[in-house]
């Protein structure tokens, strides 16, 4: 069975990667399972400087899925590229790197900084994470923004780009088209839900940022929607995500039109989820009648 | 190192009120785990693991003993799982206590309420080093009380309930200035009760363990900070560098 896919940037011998945030800088998970078997890694968000993130408590649990407010907590790029890529570049996967802002000049700051390393492979620009006040969202819900700002990184970045969206939208299609007009080489999809939970003993939101973003098997209906929706509309790839827990999960995704997908959530409840799938996905597909995972993409399409 | 592991339901039993010990049996876990080390359990039905402290090990009968009170629908799930069945664990998760004291060291160990039952490990072990235990129990009531004689096998104990049906009325701070001297303190317990406890024995180094909720369990996810005392950007993760903090370490 050929897992194999082939993004810009990212040629990958099967498309299943962690997604942004759910799986720090791969360390941790180094200790369940050997990391090169992965198709690729996507670490945690870097901004240009350390950010200690939200207050406690930022996650709880929803049915069938949580919320989370960390607020990008990092160490900053530097000591990311200094200290996070070299120990991942250990592994034969591909790496790709999430990066975030206040600014349109923080982001690109951040993008030129992965310039001097070979070891990461592409980027992903987060324009879309909920728990931010300040940037972050606000370029994930404008299209003059969102394609504002991938036109600079795009101009300062010597990696592929990739364009994180946001489901917090009312037309995501004209979305996917704004950055891939921009020159997006790729669209990852989809962010979080923005949601709250109100705790009854106290009365108030759970959370400590009030709202969070709500992730996990609650919103891959939504997800496959979006993708399959985004397919028809652009002809860059997509790495698609949203709820991904089993390789029956993953079919679904290619088949609504993702070329590779990102599992996050999942990987808390089972840190060896990803490996389990990527042992799974062969008979998987070959119980619905593929050979490869590339005849799978987009087949779902009428 | 943390692995995830199924054990053993050996035995769920209620012993005082919604609290329950639970024994699980999985060798590596018994042979791995030290006191204030836990458990993150996964439950069906639920996205996320509940984190449940060790409260003792057998290493020899390979069992691993929680106690847990029923709180929400994860805590309660666990409570009706039976003797046979097996349940997915992460464990043993986090870094436990230091045992490092001076020979002959008077300890101090106060708990409440579920912060009781990692104390119990941590006692045994130090009284098998030959240190003097002297435990404060907080609970919210006599019902709630449990492993009193447990307790006094290994050292002098006082309980205090919220209310006075038991033991002292009021809360542990109120019988910690009556103990006398000591050389090392060890607590856990809700965070109101773990910032009274390091004010009040402000001059004497301790140790704290600290809850708050999680995400990933392993240190990856950022969910379980707490920022580190005088330091900007300065924070520990609870899951995997605590929950054991010294007790000047964080900002509570
Ligand atoms: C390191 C550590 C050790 C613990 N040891 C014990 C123990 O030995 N015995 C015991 O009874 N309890 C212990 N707790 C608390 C226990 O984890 C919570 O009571 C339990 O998770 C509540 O789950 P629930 O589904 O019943 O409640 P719900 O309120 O429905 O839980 C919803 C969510 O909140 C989280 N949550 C709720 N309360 C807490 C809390 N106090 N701390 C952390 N997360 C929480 C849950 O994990 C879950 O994700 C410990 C917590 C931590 C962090
Ligand atoms: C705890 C947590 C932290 C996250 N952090 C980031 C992040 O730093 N950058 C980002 O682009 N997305 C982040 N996400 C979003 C995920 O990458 C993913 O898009 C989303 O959770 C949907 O996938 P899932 O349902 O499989 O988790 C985070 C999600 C969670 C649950
Ligand atoms: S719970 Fe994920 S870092 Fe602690």
């Amino acid at each position: 069975m050929d897992l194999s896919v082939k993004l810009p940037g990212l040629d990958m011998k099967n498309p299943i990667l962690p997604a942004s945030g759910c799986f720090g800088f791969g360390r941790e998970f180094s200790n369940f399972y050997d990391l090169s078997k992965l198709g690729g890694i996507t670490m945690k968000a870097a901004t240009l400087h350390a950010r200690y993130g939200n207050p406690t408590p930022r996650v709880a649990e929803t049915a069938s899925g949580m919320l989370n407010a960390i607020g990008l907590q990092n160490p900053g790029v530097a000591k990311i590229i200094q200290e996070e890529v070299p120990f991942l570049a250990q592994f034969d996967t591909k790496i790709m790197a999430n990066i975030a802002g206040s600014t349109a000049e923080e982001y690109i700051e951040v993008a030129k900084s992965f310039n001097d390393t070979d070891d990461v492979h592409a980027l992903e620009l987060n324009i879309s994470c909920p728990n931010v006040k300040e940037g972050g969202i606000q370029f994930g819900t404008d299209c003059m923004m969102a394609a504002s700002i991938t036109e600079q990184v795009k101009k300062a970045s010597r990696h592929p780009v990739y364009v994180k969206l946001s489901p917090n939208v009312s037309n995501i299609g004209e979305m996917a088209k704004a950055v891939e007009a921009a020159g997006a080489d790729g669209i990852t999809m989809i962010n979080t839900l923005t949601g709250m939970q109100i705790h009854l003993p106290s009365k108030r939101p759970l959370i400590a940022n009030k709202t969070g973003g709500l992730s996990g098997p609650a919103i891959k209906p939504v997800a496959v929607r979006m993708i399959y929706e985004v397919k028809q509309q652009v002809n860059i790839p997509i790495i698609g995500m949203g709820g991904i827990s089993t390789a029956e999960d993953v079919l679904e995704f290619l088949l609504a039109g993702a070329s590779a997908v990102a599992v996050g959530t999942a990987n808390f409840q089972n840190p060896c989820v990803c490996s389990e799938i990527i042992d799974e996905l062969p008979q998987v597909l070959e119980c619905y009648g593929f050979n490869s995972v590339q005849e799978t993409i987009g087949k779902g399409i009428q | 190192m943390i692995k995830k592991e199924f054990m053993e339901i050996i035995s769920n039993k209620e012993i005082a009120l919604d609290t329950f010990e639970l024994v699980l049996k999985n060798k590596y876990v018994s042979q791995a785990a030290g006191p204030g080390q836990f458990l993150h359990i996964s439950l069906p039905g639920h996205t996320l693991r509940r984190p449940i402290s060790i409260a003792s090990v057998d290493p020899d009968a390979c069992t691993v003993t929680t106690i847990f009170k029923v709180i929400g629908s994860g805590t309660k799930a666990l409570s009706f799982c039976k003797e046979g069945e097996m349940i997915d664990v992460l464990g043993p998760g986090g870094n436990g206590f230091s045992l490092e004291n001076e020979a002959g060291s008077r300890i101090l160990l106060v708990g409440g309420g579920i912060g009781v039952p990692p104390l119990y490990y941590l006692g045994k072990q130090l009284a098998a080093q030959g240190h003097k235990i002297v435990s404060v129990l907080g609970f919210q009531n006599k019902e709630s009380v449990f492993y009193e004689e447990r307790f006094k096998e290994f050292g002098e104990v006082h309980i205090a309930t919220d209310n006075g049906s038991y033991g002292t009325k009021g809360f542990v701070t109120d019988v910690i200035g009556n103990i006398g001297e000591i050389d090392r303190y060890y607590t856990v317990g809700p965070i109101p009760m773990l910032r009274a406890v390091t004010e009040k024995l402000a001059g004497t180094p301790g140790y704290i363990s600290l809850e708050e909720r999680m995400g990933c369990g392993i240190g990856a996810c950022y969910a379980c900070v707490i920022p580190l005392k005088g330091e900007e950007h300065g924070y520990r993760k609870i899951c995997s560098e605590g929950p054991v903090f010294e007790a000047n370490e964080v900002a509570l």
